[in-house]
């Protein structure tokens, strides 16, 4: 590991020699007790600029949330490089914001301390992130709502609120898994306009992890698309769509067209 | 939700007016004798008539049973953490819990007496030994299923270990603490109650086995529906304490 590293540090890759997050040859595989391991990463590379919104597009069951959770530092990779701003991810990181497959809320907290958690776990005594946090609520439109327990919302508020926690300590780099998955398209859509609109604000690197083809190209600077499992890169691609991204965008040719090859790439359209 | 209350205060009642109803009934038309099963209104009266000493008997199973309760919380507790938090202690303690818990309580009982004589202290014992194993296997059940999201949060945020025990384990297990201590409220009135029987001076207990062996049957069936209330009321407590600590959810039962 620390020879791939050194022998790449040397080489100098790549056009910008040190983008914001660098993924190299990352594998990752799972012992199986009485069986071959489980190889769900195989060798994939791909660079992630600073400022950028990137997509992992693929099917279910490929390693999209592994590689993710590599990336947060929850899971150490078999081997290849991890590294945010040049220095090799092997734990949480503060500046790191996750937004996780499901809401992942705290029953018995209210909304307001749901979304202070990382701040409380910090110790950030400051009356700054409260008045913080209560302007992340209202943007997402759940003003009003402070107090209330999460058995009191529906499953998109829960979301809206799991992505105000993930924002209120102001990530650089922010990790979101599938966060609308579970979502109707309406409030989906709606969703998606609104992390676009965080993301305008805030100027965070984004990796989002995706199913839908639409999701990853109405957001996305670059679309890493994965093959199944294990997963390789199955093709990259760049969207050239201007931000801020309007919702008529999702009928001109070029969303079509760049859906349609990434469409190519998972094997569902030819 | 007022109605839905009312309904589950109402039904119970009513069912209750029928039995007693029934009761006083029978023993009236059959003249049943009064030491055999004496009437409603029979123990209504003697409940009235010895008053002051029900009150007065009713003070020492309460301070057992309570008293009992509160040391089993606050042992059972910590060692619930203990037992989830290490495997060692869990592999160590946990059979060995399980198997005290197959030994009949009323069968230590006279050993407990021989240790602490016919005071207070026995049945406390007593009380306390039946009432800790449902904390401790509830609290450590709870301390054991915390979400794993949860968990994975907390990793994500960088939390301490005492940080994830008291922001996210524990409030987690919460719901599983009450669980375990409506149960144990309900046997250590149980085990308080045994103390009495098997050697005591004082308490509802021993009124009843000496009014039983004077058949002053009303006197002891009183005796037994003070004991019933008392539990009632006991878990009615945590019942209610656990609604204000766990508004979120309830463990039900
Ligand atoms: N901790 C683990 N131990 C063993 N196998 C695992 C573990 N985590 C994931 N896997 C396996 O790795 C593969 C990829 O899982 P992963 O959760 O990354 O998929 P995914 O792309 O996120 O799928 P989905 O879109 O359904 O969420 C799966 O086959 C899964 O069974
Ligand atoms: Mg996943």
């Amino acid at each position: 590991m620390a020879e791939v590293n050194s022998a790449l540090k040397r080489a100098g890759t790549g056009p910008d020699p040190a983008p914001f997050g660098r993924f190299r040859d990352v594998r990752q595989s799972f012992a199986r007790p009485g069986q071959a391991p489980l190889h769900a990463i195989e060798a994939v590379s791909f660079d992630l600029e600073r400022g950028k919104l990137v997509s992992l597009l693929g099917p279910s069951g490929c390693g999209k949330t592994t590689l993710l959770k590599i990336v947060a530092g929850l899971m150490r990779a078999t081997a290849g490089v991890v590294q945010i701003e040049g220095v090799d991810v092997t734990e949480p990181q503060p500046e790191f914001g996750v937004v996780f497959q499901t809401a992942n809320l705290m029953p018995w907290r209210s909304v307001l301390r749901n979304v202070l958690l990382p701040i409380e776990i910090r110790r950030d005594t400051g009356g700054a992130a409260r008045a913080a946090a209560l302007e992340l609520l209202s943007l997402v439109g759940l003003a009003g709502f402070e107090h209330a327990r999460p058995a009191e919302l529906s499953g998109g508020m829960q979301q809206r609120v799991a992505l105000c926690r993930a924002l209120v300590h102001k990530p650089r780099l922010l990790l979101m898994d599938e966060p609308f998955g579970s979502l109707d398209e309406l409030t989906r859509m709606e969703m998606q306009d609104l992390l676009l609109d965080i993301r305008a604000r805030t100027g965070a690197t984004v990796l989002f992890v995706t199913h839908s083809i639409s999701e990853a190209v109405y957001l996305s600077d670059r679309v890493v698309v994965f093959s199944r499992r294990p997963a390789t890169i199955a093709d990259m691609i760049d969207v050239p769509l201007p931000y801020p991204r309007t919702p008529e965008l999702r009928y001109c040719a070029t969303f079509t067209e760049i859906g349609h090859r990434a469409g190519r790439a998972l094997g569902v359209s030819r | 939700m007022k109605r839905l209350l009312l309904e589950r205060a109402l039904y119970p009642l009513l069912g209750l007016a029928v039995i007693v109803v029934a009761w006083q009934l029978y023993t009236q038309l059959y003249a049943v004798s009064r030491i055999v099963l004496p009437s409603p209104s029979d123990i209504a009266l003697a409940s009235v008539r010895h008053f002051a000493l029900l009150l007065a008997q009713t003070w020492p199973t309460l301070g057992a049973t309570v008293l009992g309760f509160v040391i089993a919380l606050v042992l059972g507790i910590p060692l619930a953490v203990c037992v989830a938090n290490s495997r060692v202690l869990n592999l160590t303690l946990y059979p060995i819990l399980v198997a005290t818990q197959s030994v009949p309580k009323v069968a230590i009982a006279p050993i407990v007496l021989v240790w602490f004589g016919f005071g207070m202290e026995s049945k406390l014992a007593i009380a306390f030994l039946v009432a800790f194993f449902p904390i401790v296997v509830d609290t450590a059940t709870g301390l054991r299923s915390t979400p794993p999201g949860l968990l994975e949060l907390a990793r994500s945020l960088r939390a301490s270990p005492w940080q994830v025990f008291s922001k996210v384990q524990m409030p987690a297990a919460l719901p599983f603490v009450f669980s375990g201590a409506k149960v144990a409220i309900t046997l250590a009135v149980i085990g308080a109650v045994i103390g009495e029987f098997v050697g005591s001076v004082d308490g509802l207990g021993n009124l009843l086995l000496a009014a039983n062996s004077q058949l002053e049957s009303p006197l002891a069936w009183a005796a037994l529906i003070w004991l019933s209330a008392l539990g009632i009321v006991l878990f009615a407590a945590v019942a209610l304490v656990e609604r204000l600590v766990v508004p979120w959810g309830h463990s039900g039962r």
